[in-house]
């Protein structure tokens, strides 16, 4: 903006000038701009392993050395803000004198000579009697405010202005970028920052109890800007935040402590979540009684200039009743587990002795069951998912659904595996009869997997798979043989060992009418491993009807399913009290305030700026003729029209128009 | 011309009102009361404050800028036959005829993308055959568009509420809706300036983006099935969304029509169509027009959106990839109104940096949705 001549200048104010210049600045809003973007590509404050696992430890290291886990916190990007800060504020410094005084005048001091000069000029003969008082009405009517000046030789000069206000509209934004950048360092980590170089502080990143964090570790209440998150499971409290840092944390210590009483989601009758709702109850010593209130997404609650916020949820150590079944036993009873979310419990046998870790209970499942996909999607219940860890510490993950859902039209319980957290679940459908209970199936299993009773199974399937001829012939001693034969060895492994099976005994070209005969006996006998199981049970026997020949071949592949299961138990919920957590935040925001008043007076600040329009207009009185010029701060097309517009209502005025 | 007329203050906006712009007021007045005293028990202060404060504006609006009058109330007559023709039934949008061919949400929508591509058609044929009167249709076209958009926009109001009350939001809520909004907004704002200008010509160009958008509403639409109404996620259950995203959109749909009235600047300015299109003075200020506008809403956008998050995050600013792109946005055009005011910068290299601005504007816009995850999860592609 302005002009200076750099010879005589020193090197400082060469400096200050650098700094104040319109280039400077235009170049740290460019270079602010890219470096914001690095933030925006690469995933900011992810856990450092990732970051290891995505460049290798080299660009790790040398990323990390740049900060870019965490650009906006960067000391450089600090720096950048700091200049646009300084090289903004040095702009209103200098240029605000200025604006100030533009914004006052009316620069009378113009001249008959200067007039000539201008580039939006015009000339009138003077015919009226009393021009200066018409022309005075007219600039009022058209709100430009004026200062009558009697020239030395008894000229009139009005020298009039309007939209001067413009001027405060470049002050407001300038001051406003300034005072939203101040309030921005108030909230940021600046004072950590420094404590952190000095040694004074340090992040924690074990995974110790919180009472374990040393002092240098622990932010106290002096600490006056911080966002810290607090994990309360209902009926639990606490007066201490965790500030997530880097690849660690810092213990945030309260005055006060905040306990959760209930937490609450509520639904759509899509299933969607609609609310998440925590009742807290804050309790401090300075307090009569503690305060007892409600927060939600988008209505937090703020104490002691501590604002609270609901931000997520989890499990909060939901007590599990599981009833924990041994699957190539022939036990038809389940033991019986308690467990809580949390728990590691040792479970099964010496030989087969497993650790259970439950990680997460889910009261509410939205999922989409129909065949095309089409449907819609419903809540299908609880349910909860848990490791497996066997002696070599290696563990599998499960899923299992509490209750049965219904797939085509019938009822399945559902448990998914996986072997690894980027794997897929692979589900195993266990199928209900019409007792609708995981204990006929368990049954039917169990007097399958028994080997002592695959001859009585296979007397009785003879029995009503040949024809009473045949029975009566030497052929049912021979099917009887293999059917037992066929029995042990879908016992030992489901139909993968029956296809070995069949590869071994039967000649290729055989193989495929093999394959259907003994599915066709397998099934036939499965069937009367059914009755039986519920015979022995003294149950009724089942109807031989559409239903139960499907429970009965579901069966049989979810018998075969068991043995990719990997594991030798079946855990299914039976009961549950939940208990949940909600995830809070807590922001200690000083800034906010000024972040505020700075946008407020930025937006005023920018509708000055752009939809106030500064004009001047001189108009110089002579006994004979009218000499008006026009300026404006920013020439443009709207006031192009509007000075040809006075120009030709002022000469309607005082006359017509003599020379331009 | 009278001397006096020169001489006396310029009449007071409320003496030059008409009768009809007062009985547009009282109707709009009306309307708000109407609607206060029936759902006064469903509205928080805040709500019902808008509600007045809209009353207000929008007549005000409707006196400055006439055509919008005749607008509104259209849009609002269409609306509410529409919901009338509802008899509070969802289904009755695919059987009643009325609301199945013409404006259950889903077909007006469809209306306005007709008319949207029938309207730059139309532009294009007058610019080309250089007749008034085409341009006029085309002009008309744009204005039914609009129509049948806000139509579009206010029965889908009412359906997400036929769904479930606790459903029901305004639809500005997920990528389909924004982009109506968007299209909208920019065809409102490009016809005032054509009222302004008193130019037809632009309408060609302008309506490339509009209808580029439409194009995504449309694969949206059948491409992807997307455009059913979802109940909102409790992060977006807040009054600002209703203020922060159209005053967001105001900003999109100019810098979408700066950056088109730059494209024809660079043809202007290199001789092409030159003299069927408006001159580069004019282009020049309309640019010019539209980034300020566009700049100042998108300030207020920005910072609403900033007010939200400290409501709904814990934190008014926290460097989400939308946020930090909004502000390079933001940086962007500040920069282009330093070079322009402060420096006197003209000519084509602001024409070109418009037109980039469009680009960096859209990645803000779409891409970060797109590539980027982070806290605004309102529309995943
Ligand atoms: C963070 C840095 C800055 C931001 C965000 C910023 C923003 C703005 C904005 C939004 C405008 C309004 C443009 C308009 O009138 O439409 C403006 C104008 C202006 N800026 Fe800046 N600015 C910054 C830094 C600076 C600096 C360092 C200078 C010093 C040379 C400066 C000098 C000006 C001037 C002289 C005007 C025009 C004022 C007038 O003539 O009315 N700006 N600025």
């Amino acid at each position: 903006m302005q002009q200076t001549s750099l010879g005589n200048k020193s090197i400082q104010k060469q400096f200050i000038e650098l700094l104040s210049s319109m280039r400077f600045a235009v170049s740290m809003l460019t270079i602010l701009g890219i470096a914001s973007i690095i933030g925006t590509v690469l995933k900011q404050n992810e856990p450092y392993t990732n970051y290891i696992i995505k460049f290798g430890q080299f660009w790790f290291d040398a990323f990390e050395t740049l900060g870019l886990y965490d650009v906006y916190h960067a000391s450089w990007f600090l720096l950048i803000l700091l200049f646009l800060v300084i090289s903004t504020s040095l702009c209103v410094y200098r240029n605000t004198p200025l604006m100030l005084k533009e914004w006052r005048t009316y620069k009378a001091e113009a001249t008959e000579k200067s007039l000539h000069n201008f580039s939006h000029r015009a000339e009138y003969t003077n015919t009226q009697p009393h021009s200066a008082d018409l022309l005075a009405r007219f600039l009022t009517a058209r709100g430009f405010k004026f200062k009558t000046v009697t020239q030395t030789n008894g000229d009139t000069l009005l020298a009039a202005k309007a939209g001067t206000h413009q001027r405060l509209g470049y002050m407001f934004t300038h001051a406003a970028i300034v005072i939203i950048s101040i309030g921005g360092l108030l909230d940021g980590n600046l004072p950590f920052k420094i404590q952190e170089m000095l040694g004074v502080k340090v992040i924690e990143n074990r995974d110790v109890v919180e009472s374990e964090v040393p002092a240098k570790s622990r932010m106290d209440w002096s600490n006056l800007s911080f966002r810290a998150n607090m994990q309360l499971p209902e009926g639990a409290s606490s007066d201490v935040a965790f500030i997530r840092i880097k690849d660690g944390y810092l213990v945030q210590d309260l005055p006060f402590s905040i306990g959760l009483k209930t937490f609450k989601i509520e639904h759509y009758a899509t299933g969607q979540p609609k609310s998440f709702e925590s009742d807290i109850v804050i309790n401090d010593p300075e307090l009569k009684t503690p305060i007892t209130t409600k927060i939600r997404v988008n209505h937090p609650f703020t104490y002691k200039g501590v604002t609270i916020y609901q931000s997520d949820f989890q499990d909060g150590g939901t007590g599990l009743t599981v009833d924990m079944w041994d699957i190539f036993s022939t036990e038809t009873r389940p033991a019986l587990v308690e467990a809580k979310i949390f728990d590691e419990v040792k479970i099964g046998e010496q030989s087969n002795r497993l650790t259970a870790e439950f990680n997460d209970f889910r009261l509410f499942n939205i999922l989409n069951l129909s065949p095309d996909g089409k449907g819609k999607p419903k809540n299908v219940g609880p349910n909860f998912t848990y490791k497996l860890r066997d002696s070599q510490g290696q563990a599998k993950e499960y899923i299992s659904y509490m209750q049965p859902l219904r797939i085509d039209g019938h009822s399945y319980y559902i448990s998914g595996m996986r072997e690894t957290v980027q794997d897929e679940y692979k589900y195993l459908r266990i199928p209900l009869d019409d007792d609708m209970e995981l204990a006929s199936f368990m049954r039917y299993k169990s007097t399958l997997f028994d080997e002592s009773l695959h001859a009585e199974i296979a007397k009785r399937t003879a029995k009503v798979a040949l024809t009473d001829k045949q029975y009566n012939s030497e052929m049912r001693q021979n099917f009887e043989i293999s059917a037992q034969q066929l029995l042990n060895t879908f016992r030992l492994g489901g139909y993968t060992e029956l296809a070995k099976f069949i590869e071994k005994t039967v000649p290729k070209a055989e193989r495929t009418s093999a394959a259907q005969t003994y599915i066709k006996i397998i099934q036939t006998a499965a069937f009367e491993t059914y009755q039986l199981s519920r015979e022995r049970a003294n149950l009724p026997l089942a109807e031989l009807n559409e239903n139960s020949q499907l429970f009965v071949t579901d069966g049989l592949n979810a018998m075969s399913d068991l043995f990719f299961y990997g594991a030798p138990y079946y855990l299914q919920l039976s009961d549950f009290k939940q208990r949940q957590a909600s995830g809070l935040q807590l922001t200690r925001s000083p800034g906010q305030a000024i972040v505020y008043i700075g946008s407020a007076l930025l937006t005023l600040g920018i509708f000055a700026m752009l939809y106030i329009r500064e004009r001047r207009i001189w108009l110089l009185v002579k006994p004979n003729s009218v000499l008006f010029g026009m300026s404006a701060n920013r020439k443009n097309r709207d006031f192009e029209i509007e000075f040809e517009q006075t120009k030709a209502d002022l000469g309607q005025i005082v006359s017509a128009q003599k020379t331009v | 011309m009278n001397t006096a007329i020169l001489l006396d203050a310029p009449t007071p906006l409320y003496k030059r009102l008409t009768s009809f712009d007062w009985v547009f007021a009282a109707i709009l007045g009306a309307g708000a009361v109407y609607a206060y005293s029936q759902y006064a028990q469903n509205m928080d202060i805040y709500e019902a404050a808008f509600l007045f404060i809209f009353a207000g504006v929008f007549s005000y609006l409707g006196w400055v800028w006439k055509p919008l009058r005749t607008l509104i109330l259209g849009v609002g007559a269409v609306s509410l036959l529409a919901i009338y023709n509802y008899h509070g039934d969802l289904s009755r949008a695919n059987t009643a005829f009325f609301l199945k061919f013409l404006i259950s949400s889903q077909s007006a929508v469809m209306w306005m993308s007709v008319l949207f591509f029938l309207a730059m058609f139309t532009y294009w044929f007058g610019l080309f055959k250089r007749s008034e009167f085409i341009s006029k249709v085309a002009s008309t076209l744009t204005w039914s568009a609009v129509f049948m958009g806000l139509v579009g926009m206010m029965v889908r109001w009412y359906e997400s509420y036929l769904i479930a009350p606790d459903v029901g939001h305004i639809p500005v809520s997920n990528l389909y809706e924004v982009f109506i909004l968007f299209c909208i907004i920019n065809a409102l704002l490009y016809l005032h300036y054509e009222g302004v200008y008193k130019t037809r010509q632009l309408g060609g160009f302008v309506l490339i983006v509009i209808n580029a958008a439409v194009g995504f509403i449309l694969w949206y639409t059948f491409g992807r099935e997307a455009s059913g109404i979802q109940p909102l996620v409790p992060a977006l259950q807040s009054y600002w969304m209703k203020i922060h995203v159209p005053a967001n959109f105001i900003g999109y749909g100019a810098f979408s029509l700066a950056a088109m009235v730059g494209s024809t600047y660079l043809l202007v300015e290199r001789g092409i169509l030159a003299s069927r299109l408006p001159a580069l003075a004019v282009l020049d200020d309309l640019m010019h027009k539209s980034i300020a506008i566009g700049f100042a809403f998108f300030t207020i956008a920005t910072i609403l959106g900033a007010v939200w998050a400290a409501e709904a995050w814990g934190g008014y600013w926290s460097w989400d990839p939308k946020e930090t792109w909004a502000l390079i946005v933001w940086l962007n055009y500040a920069a282009w109104l330093h070079l322009r005011m402060v420096k006197g910068l003209r000519g084509p290299i602001l024409a070109w940096w418009a037109v980039i601005g469009l680009l960096v504007t859209t990645f803000a816009f779409l891409g970060v949705n797109m590539f980027l995850s982070g806290l605004h999860s309102y529309g995943e592609l």
